[in-house]
């Protein structure tokens, strides 16, 4: 028989029996539910979870930091302890520093996907008549897709060089007990700013400003003085994305990092660096944060940027536990699941063995008009084959629907906490035909013995029968 | 009609059954030769082995010892497969119970031997709507066997014997479920078939005065054997047209 016919023949078949083969479809779609919900949850899981850690950025970033230790000294901070480093380090090589050229050069390396520095730095914030000491940070345009902004009240930076911030939702009860309210509104912010200055003119008579000034420059290339910033609020947040962002968390007010760098706000490594770099004036970095595409590929990144001659720091150990534990997860949830379907397929086999009993005249019928021993194998096997393709995708359907019902459960109850929702559950494209295509082998499997007994009939017996 | 090379040729045909220690000899050497064209009817009581030797020679069960040629090939020896297009493409049965499966309207109980025998789709139409003419149920079609008569339900068992032009059509006992007018008709109608279409056919059944009135050979089974073989000179004499009318126009028209 052609499959054309086969298949016609079974469809109409299974709609005959409509009841009876509706169930037992059900019960497949039953068992491929509970495998792709189980299956949907720890994907959905893992993909959380990853998602969390990646756009926490602490498992795909190196940290790197000059050997000279800039991340050590903040604004007028220790001004001893890295001149003997200096004069350590003068005796094998000179320190490199933690520069424009430096950051291009981490980005060229390979598995690189950006290298930026962190600007945070104290400020004085001004609102609403209150002034506030906060820290602020410059947040990368990247941090836009990585999910650090995903649970923002409001909007995200409108460009890269925005006069704009977003505040932690914290900061802003501080400011307004209606936090939602500050949004459109200007924050004015007072830090100290860096300023390069041409070198002193020794044979300028010198007053009393002019000195003060020497001291607070050291006498060339850079003075620090004290600024004001206008930004536009343009959301509120209630997670720390500047976790994310290179630093450990911390800030209150987070602004576009080319902003940031534009308002040039003294950073620790100033202090440092005009004081030993004998005047000179070319801006470093206090850190830098390079990204990678993969946490795999950290260890090998850190590696080349040590050759390089610079500090790094990364939490490289803790993913590869986190791995292990999702896919054991996993194979868990896999194992529960398969052993619905094992059930479905018991009652596959039930239905199909029944069906032979219920039909056994119309086997021998056919029989007598010259079917086959294969065509009526061929027959069953495709009916069983059908309801396992249609138990599989009603069953992936149903599993998308519970893993939509406990994402939405869980929303509800983290929001009753005060969290931002998840999403637990995912079908991926993978899982949904993966799911159907199992459905459909352990159906055929089942059908095995009932297509093998029916195509065996004797056609003169299965006549007889009433 | 006839022809003197035998269509079926049955040599020493038993089948025995084993119910337990005991052996039941349901047909018992039984040996028969049926040349292309006949009307034979194979009569006997409840037991005798009429319906078994039928079998036998249709194809849907093998003999335990013998062997049956038809045109020259021993369906004792074919394998399964072959056994299989021997029914499908040699042979057409119509059933006491008419066997019209309950699910499927007429024309698709009728469509069923051509798509077993993988005939083109725009083809099968044709020939399904041409065999359903033959027996003058062009008109029900789409009705389910359960919403057509006893008659009309064995006519299409016809229709659907007819629809792959086999050379052979067994009938079982085809009017034990029908009433005394119907099981005329449907003899007449098989008598008009074998004697339009020069079809070889073979007839189980226990009434004889129907199967002296229409089969052109009588063939008398008792406990497994062969009791009497005679030809029916008066059925083969009496015109296959003489109570079926109706069915003249339609079974000229299929014949050209």
């Amino acid at each position: 028989m052609k499959t054309r016919d086969l298949t016609e023949l079974a469809f109409r078949n299974l709609r005959e029996a409509i009841l009876r083969n509706s169930l037992t479809t059900l019960g497949v779609a039953v068992g491929v539910a509970s495998l792709v919900a189980m299956l949907s949850l720890g994907v959905g899981l893992q993909t959380l979870a990853s998602q969390k850690l990646n756009s926490s950025g602490l498992f795909d970033a190196v940290y790197v930091t000059s050997k000279r230790g800039g991340m050590r000294g903040g604004p007028g901070g220790d001004g001893d302890r890295p001149r003997r480093n200096d004069e350590k380090s003068a005796k094998s090589e000179p320190v490199k520093p933690l520069d424009e050229t430096a950051r291009q050069e981490f980005e060229k390396l390979p598995n690189v996907t950006e290298a930026y520095p962190q600007v945070r730095f104290l400020t004085e914030a001004r609102l609403n008549g209150k002034s506030m000491s906060i820290g602020a940070i410059g947040m990368p345009d990247s941090s836009r897709k990585t999910g650090s902004f995903d649970n923002i009240a409001g909007k995200y930076f409108s460009s890269p060089t925005a006069d704009e911030a977003i505040l932690h939702s914290e900061f802003a009860k501080d400011l307004d007990p209606q936090p939602a309210s500050l949004v459109g509104k200007e924050i004015t912010l007072r830090y100290a700013q860096r300023q390069e200055t041409p070198p002193p003119d020794t044979n300028k008579p010198k007053d009393i400003d002019d000195e003060l000034d020497d001291m607070l420059s050291g006498g060339g290339g850079i003075s620090i003085v004290s600024h004001d910033k206008k930004l536009r609020i343009v959301g509120i947040i209630d997670t720390d994305p500047s976790i994310g962002a290179g630093g450990f968390g911390g800030a209150r007010i987070f602004i576009p990092l080319k902003t940031a760098q534009e308002m040039r706000p003294a950073q620790g490594g100033d202090v440092n660096e005009f004081v030993r770099a004998s005047g000179s004036a070319k801006p470093t970095y206090m850190a830098l944060t390079v990204r990678v595409k993969n946490p795999k590929n950290v260890t090998q990144v850190e590696d080349a940027i040590k050759k390089l001659g610079f500090n790094t720091f990364s939490l490289q150990d803790a993913t590869r536990s986190l791995r292990l534990v999702f896919t054991v997860f996993d194979l868990f949830l896999g194992l529960f699941g398969s052993l619905a379907l094992t059930v479905a397929s018991l009652g596959i086999i039930n239905t199909l063995v029944m069906a032979i009993l219920e039909r056994r005249r119309e086997i021998g019928v056919l029989k007598a008009l010259g079917a086959t021993d294969r065509d009526v194998r061929s027959l069953f096997f495709a009916e069983a084959g059908a309801m396992g393709l249609l138990g599989g995708i009603f069953g992936v359907a149903i599993g998308w629907l519970i893993g939509q019902a406990l994402t939405w459960g869980t929303t509800i109850y983290l929001k009753r906490q005060d969290l931002p929702g998840v999403k637990i559950s995912y079908v991926p494209w993978w899982l949904a035909a993966g799911a159907i295509a199992f459905a459909v082998i352990v159906s055929l499997v089942a059908g095995l013995y009932p297509a093998a007994r029916a195509a065996k009939l004797n056609p003169v017996e299965a006549l007889r029968y009433e | 009609m006839t022809s003197t090379t035998p269509l079926i040729q049955a040599q020493n045909v038993s089948r025995h059954y084993h119910l337990g220690d005991s052996t039941i000899p349901a047909v018992n050497d039984i040996s028969l030769e049926i040349r292309p064209g006949e009307f034979v009817a194979l009569l006997g009581s409840s037991g005798s082995g009429k319906s078994t030797f039928l079998n036998l020679l249709a194809g849907l069960d093998r003999p335990t010892s013998g062997a049956i040629h038809v045109r020259g090939r021993n369906l004792a020896a074919i394998d399964p497969t072959e056994l299989a297009a021997y029914r499908r493409d040699t042979v057409g049965m119509v059933f006491q119970s008419f066997n019209l499966l309950p699910r499927m309207t007429l024309a698709e109980n009728v469509e069923l031997p051509l798509r077993l025998a993988e005939v083109d789709r725009a083809e099968r139409a044709a020939r399904v709507q041409s065999a359903l003419e033959h027996v003058r149920l062009a008109a029900r079609s789409r009705h389910r066997p359960a919403e057509l008569s006893g008659g009309e339900q064995q006519r299409g068992a016809i229709a659907r014997a007819l629809v792959n032009r086999p050379s052979i059509l067994f009938a079982d006992e085809p009017t034990g479920n029908l009433d005394s007018v119907n099981g005329e008709q449907i003899l007449q109608l098989l008598r008009e078939i074998q004697s339009s279409l020069g079809m070889t056919i073979i007839m189980v059944t226990h009434e004889r005065p129907l199967a002296e009135q229409f089969a052109t050979r009588i063939v008398t089974l008792g406990d497994g054997k062969l009791k009497s073989d005679t030809p029916n000179a008066s059925a083969a004499l009496q015109p296959a047209n003489a109570t079926a009318a109706p069915a003249q126009s339609a079974t000229a028209e299929a014949h050209q």
